[in-house]
This record gives structure tokens, C-alpha cells and sequence, in this order.
């Protein structure tokens, strides 16, 4: 408990601005500038891959060559230059740790500064812990412990060397390398990200977290996680991202792949705080991401929640495809975008097998001038008799320059099935303002508040430590935005 | 010194007079009525107070324990000590009741120097106060106002003001929407908030409140000025001859 509410003071603790804005000098290894064959053969080589998994990623290059930037979501930036981005970055450490007193203390000052340092964490009851930093997976916690339940939880560079049959079998398998650009140009570069497998029968002890950070300038990141769920098994896995302020915008193109057998539950969190750029607009992350989930097996579940304050554009559809029978998809979101922040962000859902549902509930708040649109597909293919999807999409205006935008895809090809939507819009009225301020709530405190009741129903969902830590970030990310 | 003065207050609502010089004082551990018919600015008159936006005084002065209220926002108003029982409580979707009071507590502590409470110290406080005014803990995690009944908002609005114990207490139309049971509790729960240092101010159309929280003065409004002020006999004059003799004669 005591490290518990030592991660509240320090989260209590941020000033008004983005908290996560610093730099760490720490040595570090990159590529060349840019993008080519050649650079793809440098990180399989720094990686000492073998070599299908050179080949792979250079037939997503080549793929990538040939295909275009999606142009369909409701954001607006300058086209990107792929030739000026640094595609690999490593802190110059040693590649295997075996405990944090080899982690570089400059790295740890960075993760304490974060609010949530290695060591506290450790402690904290049941949180396994894989940091990536830029590129690089630097350190995995309770590996030892997973490992007598026979979970294998490592970065996916070791899970190549160690367990490449698992690897090859379902890399790509949800997300195939083609599947649009920026998965596309992620198989071909990704540098590192987390390996989960839970072996049948088994519920996993503890909560498993990737940390995610970008810390150099011109880098982009682009980390790839896989988890797979054998049957009878249950995960609860976390992922928190920060970067540096700066003027430039960088680019982060994540793919998430999930695998859930029979009967097997993955839950997927995120907290997304990305560094949004100024109060202009200027620098920021572009956080385009592809995550996915096959629930393969009979009665799976795979439930993505994601609470998302931060990155200058987010382009995010976390996505379930239902094809086990009675299998279950979920979505709960919560999208804070302030000032020129631009969020174009939903799910699909794809029911396949029969009686398999479905819910998504979205909750986008904007403010500013930002514009927050959630996107959402709801498909139930002709075989998916006797299922159900509901959705919940509200949005919360605050101040007459932002904007909020639903555009719900339904594709129904079985009348035996049901597909509900519901939406709505509102605005934090003076009502409730004065009311929480003649309780003596500032005006800060009542937006806050009010906004974290409007988005009760998603961080509900979330795992206790990240939900204290989720509400005073979009706390913080409207500072400034009422009155 | 008086506990709070209100000195020739005048106010306009779309150009419209609201206000038109209103003088009050209110010493410490007196409870005073103001009574009036609809639109005679009773709840203009606690907006102003409270400091809500676009309800500033074109001209007057209020002082609270000697200092001004005038250049204070309404968040700093009821820090210092002014509550409001709003005569329809808002309602805040998703706010839990515990956790509102909570930060609203806390933030009358910090501003009094007071050490905040932690959880637990504030769950035992509040669960104390709570039962006093019937108020089930299952209420207290509900979402604010929301799905409450007319008589679990007034009681509500009672229970914070035991909490945050303000040092001048506005009740508008606290009575309204009650029952003959709920309207008992309620005034309990007021009752037992009176003491010499602080006061309250009761605004009400109906004598009948008054039979439960006795008030030292009670005061008519009219058309934006007090006509009338007398003792609690005034309130039954009132119930007897309706406002309008009081009004003519005044």
C-alpha cells in the first residue's frame, strides 16, 4: 500500500504542463538516417535474426514501397518525410540484464521522473514490468516468477532467438504485413516490443506492463507486441507510453497482435500520453497504431481499454475479430483531445462465429480547438447467427471551437442478429460548474471531476494503479481548457 | 461586527432591475427568513452571493466577517465559508457522492489550514453525518443528484453543508418538493447545525419551514428591496393575509 500511494503523491505532484517532457542523456547507439533495404538489413542484423525473419521484413518493404498513405481519417498534417527519421535507436547498454543494478542509472532517474519508478513498481503487488526505451527492451521484471507457471514474458527481439518456432507461427497472423501502411512499414523495421505467451490452463499471477518511451530526436518508434493465449487461460496486460517535448513531431507506428484460444481471456490496457505538442500545435507524436485481436477459439474474450490524453494525431482502432463461437469483443475508450490536438480513433468489430458479442463504449472528449472523432465498425458476417454488438459512443464538448465527429460502419449480413448504437453529445454545463464551485472545487477541479464521471464506465475497466494515475492525466490535459 | 452585510445592493439582469438597494445584516448565531413572492429576486439574490457568473452587483458592498466578497470567484466565496443549498441540486453523472465530498471538504480544510483528511478518516466522518440526516451509505456512492428523489437532494444539500460547516448557510427553497417527513429531517439536520458562530438564511415562499427552523427575523421581499422586517409573527401574517396586504401597505 505504501508504494501504492507513493505512485499517487508523485502523480499528484505534476506541474500544468506535460510532465513527461525531459530528456535523458544517455549514450546511444542509431542507424543511418532514413530508410532503405540496407537499414531493414541493419536492424535484422543488430538483432541477429534469422534469416525468414530478414525476409519477412523485407517483403513488408517492398510491400510498404508500393503502397500509400491512408487518407480516410479526419486528421489533418503535413506529409510525412520517411527519409528523415531515424529507424533504429539503442541506448548503449548491455543488451541482457539480469537485474536493475545493471540498468543504467540515468535510465532509472528517467523511469522515476516518469512517476512510476522500476523499483516501486517492482513492489507494487503483482506487476510484471518490460521497459522499452526508444527502440530497445531494457529491462523485464519477475521473469523468474512467470517463468515456474511457464509464462514466457520477454522482449520479442529474445523471443526470435528463444522460441522462434512460437514467433514464426503467429507473427503476422492477425495482422497481416500488407494490412495497411503503417503496419506495413512497421514489420519492416520494428525494433523491439514484448512476447507474452500463457501456456494452456494457466491464469496468469499478475498484471503484465510494457513501459514505452521515446527519448531521442528523429527517431521513430516502432515496437511490436505479441500475446497469445492458449486455452483455459486468462492475461491482464498494460502499456503506458511518454516522450519527450519537442518541436518536432516524431513518429510512432506500433503493431499489436493478440491470439486467444478456447475459453481464453486476454484484457489489453492502455494509457497513452504521447507528448500532444504546444498549445499551437507544434511538435507532438503521431501515434499510428494497428492493434488486433483473433478470438480463435470457442467462448474467448479479448477486451481492449484504452485511455488516450496524449500524441498530436492519434490514428487507433483496436480491433476484435470474433471467430470462435460464443466469443466475446470489447471496446472501451476514453479519447481526451485539447488545444490542436487531432484524434480519429474507434474499434471493428468482426463477428465470424456464432452468438458472439460484442460492446464498445466510447467516450471522446475535446476541447480547444481539437477534434476528436471516434470511427467505428460493427461487421457481423452471414455465419454469425445469434449475435449481439452494442455501442455507446458520448461525446463531451468543452468551450465552441472543438469539434466532435461520430462515423458508425454497421454491416449486417444475417437478420438473425442484433446491433444496437447509441450516441450522444454534451457539453459540461454552467450548472454543474457553479455547483461544484460553490463547494469550493476550483475550476479545474470541477472539469476534472465531472469529466471523470462522464468517463466512469471506461476507467472502471482499468487496473487500480493505472486508473489513479489515468484520471489525473486527463485532469491535466485539460488544465486550462474551462474559464 | 456583523457576519455578513449586505449594504445597498444593486443589480441588473438583462436590464432589468433585480435589485434595487438591498440592505441586510446578519450577526453570528442568528437565523434569519426571507420570504417573498415569485419574482421578487429571492434566487437572484442567492446567486449573487454565491458569486455566480453574470449575477455582479452594479453597485452595493457584501462583506463577510469584515472582508469583501465583491472580488472573490464563487469557489473562493464558499471556501471562505459561504454554502448555498441549491433549491434545484445538479445533478453530475458519474461523480460519486463520497468522493464530491470529499474534494469539496478538503479544499474548505486546505483553505483553513486544516490538514486534509485521508480516506478513511473521511469515510468515518461522513458515514457519521450521514446517518444523522438518514442518509444511507448506498446514496453516498451514487452518482451526485442523479436518480435522487426530491427529498434525498434536499437532504443531500443538508449534508454537505454539515460537512463543510460554512460559517453563513443560504437555503433556497430548501422546503420545496418535500414531504411532511423528509421536510422534519431536513430542518433536524439544520437545527443541528446552529450554533454562535455562524448563521443562516433562510429563503422560503411558505411559512411552514419555519415551523421547524425558527427564524430570529424574517424579512419580506418585494420587488427587489426588503419592505418588512419583524419576528417569526411576520411569517404567520403572511400565511394568514397572503403578500399582497404587506406589499400595498408597504
Amino acid at each position: 500500500m505504501v508504494a501504492t500511494q507513493e505512485t499517487i503523491d508523485k502523480v499528484n505532484e505534476v506541474s500544468s504542463t506535460y510532465k513527461y517532457g525531459f530528456v535523458t542523456d544517455l549514450e546511444s547507439e542509431k542507424a543511418p538516417l532514413g530508410l532503405s533495404e540496407d537499414i531493414v538489413k541493419f536492424i535484422s542484423n543488430k538483432k541477429q535474426e534469422p534469416k525468414w525473419l530478414l525476409e519477412w521484413r523485407l517483403k513488408a518493404y517492398k510491400k510498404w514501397l508500393s503502397m500509400e498513405v491512408p487518407n480516410w481519417a479526419m486528421v489533418d498534417f503535413p506529409e510525412i518525410n520517411f527519409q528523415d527519421i531515424y529507424y533504429y535507436s539503442a541506448p548503449k547498454t548491455k543488451p541482457k540484464l539480469n537485474s536493475l543494478d545493471e540498468v543504467d542509472p540515468e535510465l532509472l532517474k528517467t523511469y522515476d521522473k516518469l512517476g512510476i519508478p522500476i523499483k516501486e513498481q517492482e513492489v507494487l503487488a503483482g506487476v510484471a514490468v518490460d521497459y522499452v526505451f526508444d527502440s530497445v527492451s531494457v529491462v523485464t521484471t519477475f521473469r523468474e516468477k512467470l517463468a515456474k507457471e511457464g509464462i514466457i514474458f520477454c522482449p520479442i527481439s529474445e523471443a526470435v532467438q528463444t522460441y522462434p518456432d512460437l514467433v514464426k507461427k503467429y507473427l503476422g497472423t492477425v495482422i497481416p504485413i500488407g494490412d495497411n501502411y503503417y503496419a506495413a512499414l512497421n514489420s519492416a523495421v520494428f525494433t523491439d516490443g514484448s512476447f507474452v505467451y500463457i501456456p494452456k490452463g494457466v491464469k496468469c499471477p499478475m498484471e503484465l506492463s510494457t513501459y514505452f518511451r521515446i527519448n531521442e530526436q528523429n527517431s521513430g518508434q516502432f515496437e511490436r507486441t505479441l500475446i497469445i493465449a492458449e486455452d483455459n487461460t486468462y492475461v491482464s496486460y498494460l502499456e503506458g507510453c511518454t516522450a519527450p517535448q519537442r518541436d518536432e513531431n516524431q513518429l510512432h507506428a506500433a503493431v499489436v497482435e493478440l491470439v486467444a484460444m478456447n475459453n481464453a481471456e486476454i484484457k489489453y490496457s492502455t494509457v497513452q500520453n504521447w507528448y500532444p505538442g504546444d498549445k499551437d500545435g507544434k511538435g507532438g507524436i503521431y501515434n499510428f497504431v494497428t492493434k488486433r485481436g483473433n478470438c480463435l477459439g470457442k467462448k474467448s474474450k479479448i477486451s481492449w481499454t484504452q485511455v488516450e490524453t496524449g500524441s498530436a494525431i492519434t490514428w487507433k482502432y483496436p480491433s476484435c475479430v470474433l471467430k470462435g463461437d460464443d466469443s466475446v469483443g470489447e471496446f472501451y475508450s476514453v479519447a481526451v483531445a485539447n488545444n490542436a490536438q487531432q484524434a480519429d480513433t474507434g474499434t471493428k468489430m468482426i463477428h465470424i462465429g456464432k452468438n458472439t458479442k460484442s460492446t464498445i463504449i466510447s467516450k471522446g472528449i475535446s476541447a480547444g480547438m481539437a477534434q476528436n472523432t471516434y470511427r467505428g465498425q460493427v461487421q457481423i458476417q452471414k455465419s454469425a447467427k445469434g449475435s449481439r454488438n452494442f455501442t455507446q459512443c458520448d461525446s463531451l464538448l468543452i468551450g465552441d471551437k472543438c469539434g466532435a465527429h461520430t462515423v458508425p460502419y454497421i454491416n449486417q449480413f444475417t437478420p438473425q442478429a442484433r446491433v444496437e448504437h447509441e450516441a450522444t453529445t454534451s457539453k459540461i454545463s454552467e450548472d454543474q460548474l457553479f455547483y461544484c464551485l460553490q463547494r469550493g472545487l476550483d475550476t479545474e477541479q470541477a472539469t476534472s471531476l465531472i469529466v471523470n464521471g462522464f468517463c466512469k464506465e471506461v476507467m472502471k475497466e482499468l487496473p487500480m494503479e493505472f486508473a489513479v494515475e489515468a484520471q489525473k492525466l486527463i485532469g491535466i490535459s485539460l488544465e486550462g481548457s474551462v474559464g | 461586527m456583523s457576519l455578513l452585510e449586505i449594504k445597498n445592493a444593486k443589480l441588473k439582469l438583462n436590464d432589468k432591475d433585480i435589485l434595487k438597494g438591498l440592505s441586510l445584516s446578519v450577526n453570528k448565531g442568528e437565523v434569519h427568513a426571507i420570504m417573498g413572492p415569485n419574482g421578487s429576486g429571492k434566487s437572484t439574490l442567492s446567486y449573487m452571493l454565491a458569486g455566480r457568473g453574470g449575477y455582479d452587483l452594479e453597485s452595493g458592498e457584501i462583506l463577510l466577517d469584515g472582508q469583501s466578497l465583491l472580488e472573490m470567484e464563487a469557489d473562493e466565496r464558499a471556501r471562505s465559508g459561504l454554502f448555498l443549498a441549491f433549491q434545484y441540486p445538479v445533478e453530475l453523472p458519474g461523480v460519486g457522492g463520497m468522493s464530491f465530498l470529499r474534494e469539496a471538504v478538503n479544499s474548505r480544510r486546505k483553505f483553513l489550514g486544516k490538514e486534509e483528511l485521508d480516506h478513511l478518516a473521511f469515510v468515518k466522518e461522513a458515514r457519521k453525518v450521514a446517518s444523522k440526516m438518514f442518509v444511507k451509505d448506498e446514496m453516498l456512492k451514487r452518482a451526485v443528484n442523479v436518480g435522487f428523489s426530491g427529498g434525498e437532494k434536499k437532504r443531500f444539500e443538508i449534508l454537505q453543508m454539515a460537512m463543510l460547516k460554512p460559517k453563513i448557510s443560504i437555503l433556497d427553497e430548501t422546503d420545496s418538493g418535500l414531504d411532511v417527513d423528509a421536510l422534519k429531517i431536513v430542518s433536524d439536520g439544520v437545527n443541528a447545525e446552529r450554533n454562535d458562530d455562524n448563521a443562516i438564511v433562510v429563503i422560503t415562499h411558505y411559512q411552514r419551514l419555519l415551523d421547524y427552523i425558527v427564524p430570529d427575523f424574517v424579512h419580506i421581499l418585494s420587488d427587489g428591496n426588503i419592505i418588512k422586517t419583524g419576528g417569526p409573527e411576520l411569517a404567520l401574517e403572511v400565511e394568514k393575509n397572503g403578500y399582497a396586504g404587506l406589499i400595498n401597505a408597504a
